[in-house]
């Protein structure tokens, strides 16, 4: 068994696609190398180089479309296990074969990755439909989310677009990193210890509010009952259409 | 913020919750000038009440006094119930400050009608205006067209507007002047025309002028309330087939009848609203609007109203059994969309990738056709040829109506039709 180690970012792992062919060694397995290895495997730490994936890219370029590329970097954002694998062969069957293998969906590594690319471009609607900012004392606009896959930067466009005129900020409680938007441009800030906002479960206490947000907390969930149509009351609709996991940070389930 | 707001809110959310348009889609905007929201181009659902329907617009009436009279409405005239009406202000201000909490996807404006129709048309266009104009609001903007309102105050509306709307509310004529006396379809028609005349000009406009004022860019919906009229399938299908004839026209909804004016003997008393027909009704929209079916082929004289047990399309193949089976590897893109259990995107994806070589069930299975129903309507290779055709409609019908059937169907068959002649798997 051969295993190749990574720091976990994209062009580590494309680095890791030009060691391979490099050396001519490939691995069973690409991991993070800070987890637990196994014995009896070998094992290659993999030394992320921009240049090295740039070529890697470059190479990519001429057999698959850009989309098709923007696909592997969202699969990549799912950090499901073993997804390191599936690009991994992807990109080698994509390299190899002369007409582009994107839409081979007898393929079972383009099925599998184009699956997993719609469940994370899912999250990542989830988390447009789902974030509730609070407005804070500041006149910061907060909100804190957990997505299932690492999608904020996948908002960070839309966000950025639709609320150009105010300050805020954007939390993933389960990687704490957040996106900053300060009126000109989007940044990550990462968080050494989880933020005293997100032990408070996102909740802001009255001190940090702006004074009109419990109204139009209160308004908001009044519209909502009211909108109700009882005689079509339908509990499992709203479930699956509203995952129970959003609810935490919901301001109208509180 | 006025306290009164509270009772405002709760009063006119409760009169617009029976307009069914939820669609935020169709319209896509950035925002260049750095002010407030972008239309996304799709639909964006921010929440879901407990009946399980999106909320993405703010559904709300700027009032709920109304002259009209209408039996099927919670706020005609006639009808005992607490009457608001909102400031342009703080309508304008609720949007936004809902809108800045990423709570709602933009403001979907109705009104009951005062006066008459263009004084009640000024001030809701003055709502999207102020928004537009004066708070740089690039969000969605819905607003109802109210019948018999004037070509000037459409025009209007069009210009901030990304959607317009106009009720056709009961599926004919007769059954609207019975139950709406003060409405008939001219009243509910011109407005409509106003509108696609206004969308059409818009985008001869724009061809000439890049910078030329946007009309309606999502076009216009309509709605009609299903089971509140003795109204058959065939009818409703039909006028709505001949709805999407028009260029404007995006979406038909259907909102099926809720008994709450107990007292009015022109309208049946549903013990519950009829949710299923409803629903069969959208998924026939589907196959006249993405499935490229006639509306002949769903609902027609001989059989003027659609199964509640089986949905449109199965039913139609079953109607149909001649057609089938259908080869994956060679059938065309119109008859891959015709086979139970194979949606747009399956279709798509078996075009693209039988290129590559030849397609298996399991290959089928995990692109997502529902084999449950299609292997009755296809051949690939390797499936056993147990089609429509070996097994006939009926019982097809009848295996996939059981729910407690098994996967199994050496058990299932029974003892007249395992007297046909079964061909062994090719």
């Amino acid at each position: 068994m051969l295993y190749f180690l990574y720091d976990r970012t994209f062009d580590g792992l494309l680095t890791a696609v030009f060691d391979a062919f490099n050396r001519k060694e490939f691995p069973n397995r690409i991991v993070d190398q800070a987890i637990a290895i196994p014995l009896f495997t070998d094992t290659f730490s993999v030394i992320t180089d921009v240049e090295k994936s740039k070529r890697v890219f470059i190479a990519l370029k001429k057999k698959i479309s850009t989309s098709a590329l923007n696909m592997l970097f969202v699969c990549y954002l799912s950090e499901m296990e073993d997804v390191e694998m599936m690009i991994f062969r992807y990109i080698q069957k994509a390299l190899a074969s002369p007409i582009s293998i994107e839409l081979n969906f007898a393929d079972n590594d383009v099925l599998s990755l184009s699956k997993i690319y719609k469940k994370v471009q899912n999250e990542a609607m989830h988390i447009k439909q789902f974030v509730r900012f609070q407005k804070t004392g500041d006149g910061m606009y907060f909100a804190v989310v957990d997505p299932l896959y690492d999608v904020l930067p996948l908002c960070s466009d839309f966000f950025e677009d639709r609320y150009a005129d105010q300050i805020w900020l954007i939390y993933d409680a389960r990687r704490h990193y957040g996106l900053y938007y300060d009126k000109k441009q989007t940044e990550q800030i990462h968080f050494e210890t989880p933020p005293a906002f997100a032990i408070q479960k996102g909740r802001l206490t009255a001190e940090q509010q702006d004074e009109t947000e419990r109204i139009f907390q209160a308004l908001w969930k009044d519209y909502l009952k009211s909108t109700t149509i009882q005689a079509r009351k339908n509990l499992r609709l709203q479930r699956q259409f509203m995952p129970r996991r959003f609810w935490k940070y919901l301001v109208e389930k509180q | 913020m006025n306290p009164r707001v509270f009772d405002k809110l709760k009063t006119l959310a409760d009169a617009a919750k029976f307009d069914v348009s939820c669609a935020s889609s169709g319209t896509s905007r950035s925002n260049p000038q750095k002010g407030i929201g972008s239309a996304a181009g799709w639909g964006i659902c921010h929440s879901f009440t407990e009946d399980g329907r999106c909320v993405s617009l703010l559904k709300i009436m700027l009032t709920n006094h109304c002259i009209y009279d209408c039996a099927y409405c919670l706020n005609r005239r006639s009808n005992d119930i607490p009457r608001a009406t909102f400031a342009v202000s703080e309508l304008v201000e609720l949007t936004l400050e809902f809108y800045r909490r990423n709570y709602i996807e933009g403001l979907f404006l109705s009104s009951g009608i005062v006066r008459n129709a263009d004084y009640t048309m000024e001030r809701m266009v003055r709502v999207a205006k102020d928004l537009r104009l004066q708070h740089r609001y690039n969000g969605y903007i819905h607003l109802k067209s109210i019948p018999g309102a004037s070509r000037e105050w459409v025009a209007e509306a069009g210009l901030y507007a990304d959607r317009l709307s106009c009720n056709i509310e009961m599926p004919s004529e007769q059954s609207l002047k019975i139950i709406a006396p003060d409405k008939d379809y001219q009243s509910v028609f011109r407005p409509m025309h106003y509108i696609q005349q206004g969308f059409l000009q818009g985008k001869e406009e724009k061809k000439k002028y890049r910078h030329a004022p946007r009309f309606a860019p999502a076009g216009q919906s309509t709605q009609m309330i299903i089971g509140a009229t003795p109204d058959d399938d065939n009818r409703i299908l039909h006028l709505a087939h001949s709805l999407y004839q028009r260029p404007a026209m995006k979406r038909v909804y259907y909102s099926g009848y809720i008994h709450l004016n107990t007292y009015d003997t022109r309208l049946p008393a549903l013990p519950a609203p009829p949710l299923v027909r409803e629903n069969r009704l959208y998924q026939a929209d589907w196959l006249m609007r993405f499935y490229h079916f006639g509306v002949d082929e769903i609902v027609n004289e001989v059989h003027p109203n659609l199964e509640l047990e089986l949905d449109p399309k199965l039913s139609w193949a079953l109607r149909n059994p001649q057609v089938f089976p259908v080869d994956i590897q060679t059938a065309d893109y119109e008859m891959l969309l015709r086979v139970p259990g194979i949606g747009v995107k399956s279709a798509q994806l078996i075009l693209t990738s039988r290129k590559y070589g030849r397609l298996t069930s399991e290959n089928l299975r995990k692109i997502g056709v529902v084999m449950k129903r299609a292997k009755y309507f296809i051949t690939c290779r390797e499936l056993p040829a147990f089609t429509v055709q070996e097994a006939r409609p009926e019982y097809v019908r009848r295996m996939l109506l059981s729910p407690k059937h098994k996967e199994n169907k050496q058990l299932a068959i029974d003892f007249d039709h395992a007297l046909l002649p079964l061909r062994s798997n090719v």
